[in-house]
């Protein structure tokens, strides 16, 4: 492995002397060859959302009816906002409950997968597949499912315990867990894979050597190991588990269980009633906590590198 | 025996990530007494839905209903053909060369540029739901499929994932094609193009699971019903009419899972090629 790298590093540094010798470098240095290439991207890009992203940036501070300088008004508006504060509540409780739970379960699933079995790319095939289904071809499923004559009533009929009507129960929130698990378990588990394939086989074999039993290993080798990986899966798990907005509005609409009102329901009521005021303010705030999580999501890749 | 037991609940957790293909597969091909039938506790106070896992009497008259007597139905997955393969076109148009550009180019502010475009393909739907909406309305694109298509055609993962993979082509084929005096958009077009095709299927496949998908934008942008795609359809198809909804829902998942099917790799490694740096 070393060995590979530092003949890359050799090859590296004798192009690099060659291309300075002859003036050659696939694009120089400070040449704008490249940037021509991302040009039409970047216009578009600056036409279609920097320029109305600082739009909405400068209404936030306006006032909605008035459209005067209002300054910190909007945000005071919003935080005081007891819709925004159910939603936003709900959002980080959501956050907190489904990242660590698909976390942890499709890390067990990757590391059985790992351990070469017959059907390995079966069962990952399985698991991937939610991630094709189109979200409204379920909708008629997790009605039959969470009816309050649903099928899951059904089971807990069998079981002699009572069913309800479980979308307009605190359960709701549950079940929108269990989408997000559901439909993102694959994802998470081809990541985890790949993490694990990046640890060096004979990192464990000089562990067995030196007598390491399966748990030191796992905790000692695999674990630490890992990290640099679970930065990243955890940041991408977050931004995934942003669409369960489909799912939810899908199934329970415009004003679901208020377990699950979700920061994503607000935004849309809000922009039917075309309050442009508290939107922007809110755009702008969850711009800011999104940013944020990006700056730990490149530290992470930064990690990563290192 | 641990290992069976592990197994076993591998094999369960598999089947419940599959079954609702089986429950839509079945759903379909149940003639309407029995779907109505299996579904007629929803809509009486009493016993439970019972849905068995094969149809007792598999028929096709749903297919039939909704293919012959539908024509809103087709009006409706053209609309979703339109919107998907107008995004990924223009994904592709503008996309691929940006990706390029960032790979290999070395012009100023290449970094903070690139960090622009991560960050926008963080941002969530309903933060620039706003922005959105306001550029529509200026460009007069509200209620057109073209609005959503320029909207989604410079969304900015694509790029990255291509990126992603446009940086493993060894600088030296470069190097060695401009020897041969090839120009930038020649080295471009066979050297950058061939190497990358991975990378850009890879964001293709991603792309279209996402697009066949799109459910919050056409819902914000479009009034007009008629220019709805399927996937805004499927969920307003009332209980009564279960059957075509069965059948509607199958004939929107087959595109996904043939494309998924016959890119299964392609997507492992675009998911991979978001998280980890090679």
């Amino acid at each position: 492995m070393k060995k590979r790298r530092n003949i890359r590093l050799l090859l590296h540094a004798k192009l690099q002397s060659f291309s300075k010798l002859k003036n050659f470098r696939g694009y120089k240095k400070g040449e704008w060859t490249g940037f021509y290439f991302v040009l039409p991207s970047f216009l578009g890009v600056i036409i279609f959302m920097l320029l109305p992203f600082c739009d909405v940036l400068r209404r936030s501070f306006l006032g909605a009816v008035s459209g005067t300088w209002v300054g910190l008004e909007n945000y005071r508006t919003i935080f005081d906002n007891t819709a925004f504060r159910l939603a936003a509540g709900n959002t980080l409780r959501f956050e907190m409950v489904c990242i660590p739970l698909l976390l942890l379960i499709s890390l067990l699933v990757a590391l059985v997968l790992d351990d070469k079995l017959k059907c390995t790319q079966l069962l990952k095939s399985c698991f991937l597949v939610p991630m094709a289904i189109p979200v409204a071809s379920i909708v008629l499923l997790w009605r039959a499912l969470f009816h309050e004559r649903g099928m899951f009533s059904g089971f807990l009929h069998f079981l002699n315990l009572p069913g309800e009507d479980w979308m307009n129960t605190p359960w709701a929130f549950w079940i929108l867990v269990f989408s997000y698990v559901w439909k993102n378990l694959g994802y998470d588990v081809v990541l985890w894979m790949a993490g694990l394939a990046g640890i060096p086989a004979n990192l464990y074999e000089a562990a067995q050597v030196d007598g390491a039993g399966k748990w030191q290993c796992f905790w000692h080798i695999t674990l630490p190991n890992l990290l640099p990986s679970l930065f990243t899966i955890t940041v991408l798990s977050i931004l995934n588990s942003f669409k369960v907005f489909r799912e939810a509005y899908l199934v329970a609409g415009n004003y679901p269980h208020e377990s699950m009102y979700l920061l994503q329901h607000l935004f849309n009521n809000w922009y039917r009633d075309l309050s442009m005021d508290k939107m922007s303010a809110a755009a702008v705030i969850n711009a800011g906590v999104i940013f944020l999580l990006v700056l730990l999501l490149k530290r992470a890749w930064d990690f990563g590198e290192r | 025996m641990k290992r069976k037991i592990i197994l076993f609940l591998l094999a369960f957790l598999a089947f419940v990530a599959v079954y609702p293909i089986c429950f839509l597969f079945t759903g379909a091909l149940m003639g309407k007494g029995e779907w109505s039938q299996s579904l007629a506790a929803m809509s009486g106070d009493s016993g439970y839905v019972q849905f068995p896992l094969l149809p007792l009497f598999p028929t096709l008259k749903s297919y039939v209903e909704l293919l012959l007597d539908s024509p809103e139905f087709f009006v409706m997955f053209w609309n979703s053909v339109k919107l998907a393969g107008g995004i990924l076109f223009g994904q592709f148009l503008f996309g691929v060369p940006a990706a390029w550009g960032f790979a290999k180019g070395h012009f100023p502010f290449r970094k903070g540029l690139f960090t622009v475009y991560i960050l926008l393909m963080m941002m969530p739907f309903q933060v620039l739901m706003l922005s959105d909406y306001l550029i529509l309305d200026q460009f007069h694109l509200l209620d057109t499929h073209l609005g959503i298509i320029l909207l989604s055609a410079f969304s900015t993962f694509p790029v990255f994932i291509m990126y992603r993979f446009f940086d493993g082509v060894p600088d030296a084929l470069i190097d060695a094609a401009k020897l041969d005096g090839a120009s930038s958009l020649q080295v471009f077009l066979y050297v950058g193009i061939p190497l990358g095709s991975p990378g850009i299927i890879s964001a293709m496949v991603l792309g279209f699971l996402e697009y066949w998908n799109m459910i919050e934008q056409p819902m914000t942008f479009l009034k007009s019903k008629e220019l709805w795609p399927l996937s805004l359809y499927l969920p307003n198809i009332s209980l009564e009419e279960a059957g075509a909804a069965f059948a509607a829902s199958v004939m929107a998942l087959i595109p996904a899972i043939f494309v998924f099917m016959a890119g299964q790799d392609y997507l492992e490694k675009g998911i991979v090629a978001a998280a980890i740096k090679e």
